[in-house]
């Protein structure tokens, strides 16, 4: 019942005193125990922590001080760095390297009460759409341990997919919250950049990279963006706005809402499983008062280049900072310290990593600058003119998440562009820094979950859980649990 | 080294590093204060750790819109940060946060004086960006050191256009931008410190080219002696190259005191691909102009204001105007003192005379600056008044400033104390030049007998006669009357 359960049911059946902390983190902790190995969903769990801050938790619950998510358990993606936890990136480059001070995330999440149950799986440096690209193995997809989890944080999907955690945060530079999402079958949330404090989250594309979260419910995801969103001084890029309720549009009627279908997005490209399942959805949102309008994105096929210049010219120098020197791997055997460096983040780096700082070197270099990045730059600004215009016609954009379901570990490593366009649908919302989320739809080939991605205008997250909280009201496919990850019977 | 052959001109520009008087970094909260034990002052931004994020200090931008409004530049109300990408131990981050295509201060000028008058050195740019740490190449034993206590401590970067015509402007340019710096609070101008730092480019062109010859680079230079040395040294360098048909190669030098020579560093094919991209983790600097207007109105008068002021109003030669404006201490004591004595209508000259002369002197021997003067201005004010009522004479009023700097007190009490008010009472004067012609006899001969020195000698004896009180001017009159007879 305890791993099934909404945090909605968690925080009644705590404030009830029905369960208490500890016994809510055991029973997570005694799942990741028995049913986390096959997955390898997480990189680091140590229950004295996470006792420790449960029973924390149960006093301030006796207090009568309880916050939000006082006692609640939470997986946190270990890009975020977390005081006395490993914060390893997925890489070998920080794969003993111990934070010495919090995330503004893991902060509110710490504020808010809750427990971390651990540092999830992830692509190295969120360089990955697969999670394969981990110094600790691959991640693997519980409706299907064969198949990828989505990347790049999928350890948080497949933890939250398989009952593991009932939410789960993430970071979405071109996708990485949504496509493991959607092929995890779970909810996820990238809200409007600016709104999560980038502070203590290993950056990879300063520009892109967005605090997302993870649950099955879409209420849950609106507790869980009211703690997470909030102005923060020490990132820049963080925005200053009255904060707002993330759940105050859930119960409102879908009636009038105008749904707009980028017809690039519907073209060729997505499977067949996949266009089924989400124009069923499509049916239901019609049957539930919204309207589909047809729109133009003519821009989107641009995306992706534009992407894969921007986010691996901003790493190539967000990454310089590991270079042996103060922390993190180094070398065993050098000559000089050109020898140091190069050694050192030669092996250090996995080659996903090493491709994407190569690319943006190139594309920053004396000569080549204009052609690439700067032609990047102007594709951006398109794109977000593109989604701009397509606003006058629609209030929110829906289509698919990923072109396919989960693919088999290892299909698609040895060709990075193919692993690259599994982003196709994803990356345009970063560009222009756009919330987004993607909901379980439906099941595809080998009952493989399919998503269903929904972009709105900058602070429009309250709107887009609005269509996934009434989706979810006439539709089980957030309940279903994947074969040998149903969560305990009633006692 | 005496600056090469005639026959070319040596053209120079400086790009000059002043580190910005904040408390805390320009990225960071972490202090500057200079001195402390190693990497005891780099908090996680400074140090890189994963994760940590840059957030601007506006005390720095405001020194640097400061700046930009006393050389009179355009002050860009969008500027941007970039990043600039080499690997180095001391470069915590791989990169240093700099401005690039949009500095926030652009052109603007800076009056100099030279040997033949004053001169105009134009201003490219001023930027922001942040210092790397230190490398410790020493007591490491084959290793290094990295002290990252200056990494992310504010610089202004300011460019000089190539306008600079020898190694004598090149070093005025230097000290009147360190002068303007520290007059106007935005940097302390400790050079051994490092505060305050020159790079100069260096090219030499036969007299009458207008095309600019190949330049180097030479780093680092700390003081202005190096600074001199080094221009003069790599201009000579660079003529004996052109003169033996051998051509300059565009390369960055490094002065070397001891051997007083340049050498090279890196060669231009070295030079980095330094990558710069506008820093995605900083938004574009946009300044409001009631800001800028705030700053504005909070400069003080700059020294080019007040040395024509000085002579304008004040009728002080050109050279005194450049003397009192050389700290913007000395220029206030000057105003201060004046002010105080105006009502005892001692003139402008006089009170520019002692400030220059006894104070200047006094403060140089103490290694202080004139706001720490043990004789204030209003102090120095009333001496002078002492002069000019004839109190005294200019030579004693000496006398009684060394008192008064000594801690003696103030000057009437030191005159009254010592009995040192003038003699110049007629009858007293007339006693005591009968006394002194009656004991000279052979100097009354001499005198009649055509020699000018022995009135001087004659004055000197009723000076000494009266400890130096007598007026001057009166002993000369009752002499020559007596002399006459």
């Amino acid at each position: 019942m305890i791993s099934g359960a909404s945090l909605t049911e968690l925080r009644a059946a705590l404030d009830a005193r029905r369960v208490s902390s500890v016994e809510l983190a055991r029973a997570f902790l005694a799942r990741i125990d028995r049913l986390g190995a096959q997955l390898n969903a997480f990189i680091t769990v140590d229950p004295e922590r996470t006792l420790a801050q449960a029973r924390a938790a149960d006093e301030r619950i006796a207090r009568g001080a309880a916050g939000p998510l006082t006692g609640i358990p939470v997986a946190h993606k270990d890009i975020f760095c977390a005081r006395g936890w490993r914060t390893t990136c997925a890489s070998r480059m920080l794969a003993d390297f111990v934070s010495p001070y919090d995330a503004r995330v893991i902060e509110a999440f710490d504020e808010a009460g809750a427990v971390v149950l651990g540092k999830t799986n992830m692509d190295e440096f969120a360089m990955g759409s697969s999670s394969e690209n981990s110094h600790f193995g691959p991640v693997r997809n519980p409706w299907d341990p064969a198949c990828v989890a989505g990347g790049s944080s999928g350890g948080s999907a497949a933890a939250v997919a398989a009952r593991l955690a009932p939410c789960a945060t993430g970071t979405d530079t071109g996708g990485s919250v949504r496509q493991p999402a959607a092929l995890c079958g779970v909810a996820g949330i990238k809200p409007t950049y600016g709104l999560v404090s980038r502070y203590g989250m290993v950056a990879f594309a300063s520009s892109l990279d967005q605090g997302g979260v993870f649950a099955r419910y879409a209420r849950d995801l609106a507790l869980l963006l009211n703690v997470i969103v909030g102005f923060d001084p020490r990132d820049s890029t963080s925005l200053e706005r009255p904060r707002e309720d993330y759940a105050r549009e859930l119960e409102r009627p879908l009636s009038g809402l105008r749904i707009g279908l980028p017809r690039e997005y519907f073209g060729p490209g997505m499977d067949g499983d996949v266009r089924e399942a989400v124009e069923a959805a499509l049916a239901a949102l019609r049957r539930l008062g919204a309207v589909t309008v047809e729109i133009g994105l003519p821009n989107s096929r641009l995306a992706v280049p534009a992407y894969y210049v921007i986010a691996p010219a901003e790493a190539s120098s967000n990454l310089a900072r590991f270079d042996g020197v103060r922390y993190g791997y180094r070398a065993a055997d050098y000559e000089d310290l050109t020898d140091m460096y190069c050694k050192t983040r030669a092996q250090g780096f996995g080659p996903e990593v090493r491709r994407r700082i190569l690319v943006g070197t190139y594309v920053l270099s004396h000569g080549y600058y204009d052609a690439y990045y700067l032609q990047a730059q102007r594709v951006r600004r398109l794109i977000a003119q593109d989604f701009a215009s397509a606003f006058r016609e629609c209030d929110l954009i829906v289509g698919p998440t990923s072109p396919t379901v989960a693919f088999a570990i290892g299909a698609k490593t040895t060709d990075p562009v193919t692993m690259y366009l599994s982003d196709i649908y994803t990356i345009a919302a970063n560009l222009a820094g756009l919330p987004a989320m993607s909901i379980p739809c439906g099941f595809g080939r080998g009952g493989l979950p399919v998503g269903l991605q929904a972009v709105g205008p900058y602070f429009s997250e309250a709107r887009l859980l609005n269509l996934a909280h009434q989706y979810q009201g006439v539709t089980d496919w957030h309940l279903r649990a994947p074969r040998g990850f149903e969560p305990e019977r009633p006692e | 080294m005496k600056p090469g052959p005639t026959g070319w001109e040596v053209v120079i520009g400086l790009e000059t590093h002043a580190q910005l008087s904040t408390v805390s970094k320009i990225f960071s909260g972490a202090p500057t204060a200079f001195g402390a034990a190693p990497n005891s002052q780099a908090c996680g931004v400074d140090i890189a750790l994963p994760g940590v994020l840059p957030v601007l200090n506006r005390g720095a931008v405001e020194r640097a819109i400061r700046f930009g409004l006393a050389i009179g530049a355009t002050i860009n109300r969008r500027s941007v940060f970039a990043r600039k990408n080499y690997f180095y131990p001391d470069l915590p981050k791989g990169y240093q946060i700099s401005q690039y295509e949009a500095p926030i201060v652009q052109g603007g000028a800076l009056v100099i004086p030279t040997a033949a008058g004053a001169k105009t050195v134009r201003i490219t740019r001023a930027h922001l960006e942040e210092d790397a740490g230190k490398s410790l190449h020493e007591d490491f034993h084959g290793m290094t050191g990295i002290d990252l206590n200056r990494a992310g401590t504010p610089l202004l970067e300011i460019v000089s256009e190539p306008d600079l015509r020898s190694a004598e402007e090149a070093v005025a340019y230097a000290r009147a931008l360190h002068a303007l710096v520290r007059w106007i609070d935005v940097c302390d101008g400790n050079m051994q410190e490092g505060s305050f730092r020159c790079d100069a480019n260096v090219s030499v062109r036969p007299l009458g080219e207008t095309r600019l010859g190949t330049r180097c680079e030479i780093k680092n230079l700390n003081s202005f002696r190096f600074l001199e040395r080094a221009i003069e040294y790599e201009a000579r360098r660079q003529i004996e190259l052109l003169e033996g048909g051998a051509a300059v190669v565009q390369e960055t030098r490094l002065y070397d005191p001891e051997r007083d020579q340049t050498r090279s560093m890196r060669s231009k094919e070295d030079a980095h691909d330094y990558r710069y991209f506008p820093d995605p983790d900083l938004p574009p600097l946009v300044l409001s102009e009631q800001w800028i207007e705030a700053v504005g109105a909070a400069l003080p008068e700059l020294p080019q204001a007040k040395r024509e002021r000085y002579q304008r109003e004040l009728g002080l030669p050109a050279q005194d105007a450049v003397t009192l404006t050389q700290s913007r201490e000395l220029a206030e004591y000057f105003e201060a003192a004046l002010a105080a004595a105006t009502p005892a209508a001692v003139p402008a000259k006089t009170v520019a005379n002692w400030v220059m002369g006894e104070l200047s002197a006094r403060l140089n021997e103490a290694g202080t600056d004139a706001n720490r003067s043990p004789v204030g201005p209003a102090a120095l004010a009333r001496l002078l008044g002492r002069i000019q009522d004839r109190t005294i004479s200019g030579k004693i009023a000496k006398e009684v400033f060394d008192a008064m700097w000594a801690g003696e007190g103030e000057a009437d009490a030191i005159i009254e104390r010592r009995g040192l008010r003038q003699i110049s009472d007629q009858a007293a004067l007339e006693a005591v030049v009968e006394a002194v012609l009656a004991a000279n006899p052979r100097s009354i001969g001499e005198f009649h007998a055509g020699k000018e020195k022995a009135f001087n000698a004659l004055v000197g004896q009723v000076m000494k006669a009266t400890g130096g009180k007598a007026n001057p001017q009166q002993v000369n009159e009752l002499l020559r009357r007596k002399l006459a007879r």
